[in-house]
């Protein structure tokens, strides 16, 4: 019996089997590879299987190609025939074809795994891991405050230490960059806190009371809230890329091997222009949330601009717009210092600058949120008794 | 001469490439033969990454054609481009795996995307090439957590993964140990000679050229191209040339080191 499968190309191939007794011989011709292993090794498989043989004999003279898929699929023929007590036999294999068939070594097709240093693992296992991580993030971070502070410390004794134009480019970066995508969610945010306490408040005929709900909540709270997020969105993230791929570049171990202190050297120029533009971005987020307030008050709430402006005045005091640029000081702090550890933890490969990139803006957006409750308590506290302790 | 009743598999003709107004190379032809090892030398800024980025078809050239199999690459569309390079093998300097994904799935996702392979069938090729640069057992493992060495031989078997007929390798031994180097030429020359695969390799180990190259392409910067061609013997022949000369003898100084260290104290 006869058959003859035949494609086009660089993939065309012949296999014709004849039967003799109890043993198939297979004759194969042409080119056998990866693009035709799927057809080949059904139209094999499936009479090696179908008739009770007790050999096979493969016969290799007229391959003209032969690629080590295809190898490696005969020799696991081979090798499952043998397993249902048939002999099999590849003959007349040319020399350029011998070749192959010496690079797949049986050994390594069925070798033990290498135990992976991140070999999966069971449930507690993973508790246990992941509590060492919190503990030991936690235990970083207070670590690297404290480095940071060393760092600021030995600055302030050292002012010539400071790389001035690094301060200079991050405040260029971090805030005159910024400024436009903060005045516009400013001036929106402002809008829609007008317009929303318009609707609350003309029920009651209160409207005039919207200009100082809306000056309030932006200078006291939305304004430097507002402002420290989208801080931590665009330059908490790029300090943590920037230090990450120099990590993973080896440049942070060349700063140390040069001498230098990689905190002093990357972290204190960022930190510091963060903590210096980031209140000025805040006041002007304020400004820009009240003017969108007005654009609201003058144009459907029939008052003039000069009745708002009074009205927003007489709502916020000095101490309102202090204490919020100290809130906003510290968000800083906390944006820029948070976002150097997590390039600083990078340590290999293009992931791990992803992972704590994320991690930074994650922690960044947190850690603004804490800060920010325990000021509202302390205020509180400070406002009404002169001290908060 | 053996390359002569050899068939071209890429004909390089008259490429240039520049950057900007600055010329890195002008003019430049050669042939690559079918199953043949050669091997580009050069200086630095010589432009042999150029050369070899403009054959894989990632940069264009200034001017110039590339053949494969006596297919213009350099104008070719975005599909048969595709098809070239599921021909081509490609060993980038720092091995270029991907970090997120273990040995297995660097190997597997060539023969995923490429192929209408089972599952079980690809893995066990994955295990075939991995045990082909000596590997076996590194499926799970990540890039990061090999060595140098290892990663290079990571980055053939992923090159090697669709049995390429031409394999082109940057920078193969920089950055390692001789022991490494060495066993890297060997899995080289086993590689080209069992599965008769075509190498394109830049390299500057000289111990290593003598030990791989069948022939050495010679580029010069000052020159802008080729200045020298032919076996490693033929170019060590060939020592009239300065800059060929002072490329091979380059590893010959006067005295050996501790024999000038010690003589003066």
């Amino acid at each position: 019996m006869t058959l003859e499968t035949s494609k086009k190309g660089r993939t065309d191939y012949t296999i014709s089997f004849k039967h003799e007794e109890s043993t198939l011989f297979i004759e194969l011709a042409g080119n056998f590879c990866l693009k035709n292993l799927t057809p080949f090794t059904n139209e094999i498989e499936r009479k090696t299987s179908a008739a009770r043989l007790r050999e096979v004999v493969l016969d290799f003279s007229h391959v003209k190609y032969l690629d080590s898929a295809a190898a490696l699929t005969f020799i696991q023929l081979r090798q499952q025939l043998a397993g249902n007590d048939v002999s099999c036999k590849l003959v007349n294999i040319s020399d350029d074809t011998k070749g192959i068939f010496s690079v797949i070594r049986d050994e390594a097709l069925d070798h033990p795994l290498v135990a992976s240093e991140e070999s999966p693992s069971g449930f507690i296992h993973q508790i246990g891991q992941s509590s060492l991580t919190i503990s030991r993030d936690f235990v970083n971070f207070v670590t690297f405050i404290g480095e940071i502070l060393t760092a600021f410390a030995y600055t302030l004794r050292h002012p010539t230490s400071l790389r001035g134009r690094d301060v200079l480019f991050y405040v260029q970066r971090a805030g005159v960059d910024g400024l436009p995508i903060v005045g516009l969610i400013g001036l929106l945010i402002g809008l829609i806190m007008a317009f929303m306490s318009y609707l609350q408040l003309r029920q009651f005929g209160a409207n005039i009371y919207v200009p100082s709900l809306v000056s309030f909540a932006i200078v006291k709270e939305l304004g430097p809230l507002m402002t420290a997020i989208l801080v931590a969105g665009r330059s908490g993230s790029a300090f943590a890329a920037e230090i990450g791929t120099m990590k993973v570049n080896e440049e942070v171990d060349a700063l140390q091997t040069m001498g230098f202190d990689p905190v002093r050297f990357l972290a204190v120029p960022k930190v510091l222009a963060t903590i210096i533009v980031v209140p000025i971005l805040t006041i002007y987020a304020d400004l820009f949330g009240i003017i969108g307030g007005m654009i609201i008050g003058v144009t459907s709430l029939d008052l003039t601009v000069n009745t708002y402006i009074t009205q927003s005045i007489k709502t916020i005091t000095v101490f309102d717009i202090v204490t919020s640029l100290i809130k906003a000081a510290v968000f800083a702090g906390l944006i820029s210092a948070i976002g150097c550890q997590r390039g600083f933890m990078v340590r290999a490969g293009a992931q791990d600058v992803g992972k704590f990139t994320t991690s930074a803006v994650v922690a960044a957006i947190f850690l603004i949120v804490v800060a920010d409750s325990i000021f509202a308590v302390m205020l509180y506290y400070v406002k009404r008794y002169g001290t908060f302790i | 001469m053996r390359q002569q009743n050899k068939k071209p598999v890429i004909e390089v003709k008259n490429l240039s490439a520049r950057f900007g107004s600055n010329i890195v190379f002008e003019d430049v032809s050669f042939d690559v033969y079918q199953g043949e090892v050669l091997v580009i030398v050069g200086e630095s800024g010589c432009g042999k990454s150029t050369l070899l980025k403009i054959m894989i078809g990632l940069q264009k050239p200034y001017a110039g054609r590339v053949f494969y199999e006596g297919r213009d690459i350099i104008s070719a569309s975005e599909t048969l481009l595709k098809e070239y390079r599921q021909n081509i093998g490609v060993l980038f300097q720092s091995g270029a795996l991907f970090s997120s994904m273990t040995l297995k799935e660097n190997i597997a996702l060539p023969l995923q995307t490429y192929t209408d392979l089972a599952q079980d069938k690809i893995t066990q090729i994955v295990k075939m090439k991995l045990g082909m640069v000596n590997l076996e057992g590194y499926d799970d493992h990540y890039p990061a957590e090999l060595s140098g060495g290892m990663r290079k031989r990571a980055g053939i078997a992923r090159a090697m993964a669709l049995d390429p007929h031409v394999l082109f390798l940057d920078e193969l031994s920089a950055g390692l140990d001789p022991v490494t180097a060495v066993g890297l030429d060997d899995l080289i020359i086993k590689t080209n000679e069992a599965l008769g695969t075509t190498m394109v390799i830049v390299t500057h180990e000289l111990e290593s050229i003598y030990k791989i190259a069948h022939r050495v392409l010679m580029l010069d910067k000052q020159a802008g191209g080729i200045i020298a061609q032919g076996t490693p013997a033929q170019l060590k022949g060939h020592m009239d040339d300065p800059r060929v000369k002072s490329f091979f003898l380059r590893q010959l100084p006067p005295a050996p080191a501790h024999q000038r260290f010690y003589d003066h104290k």
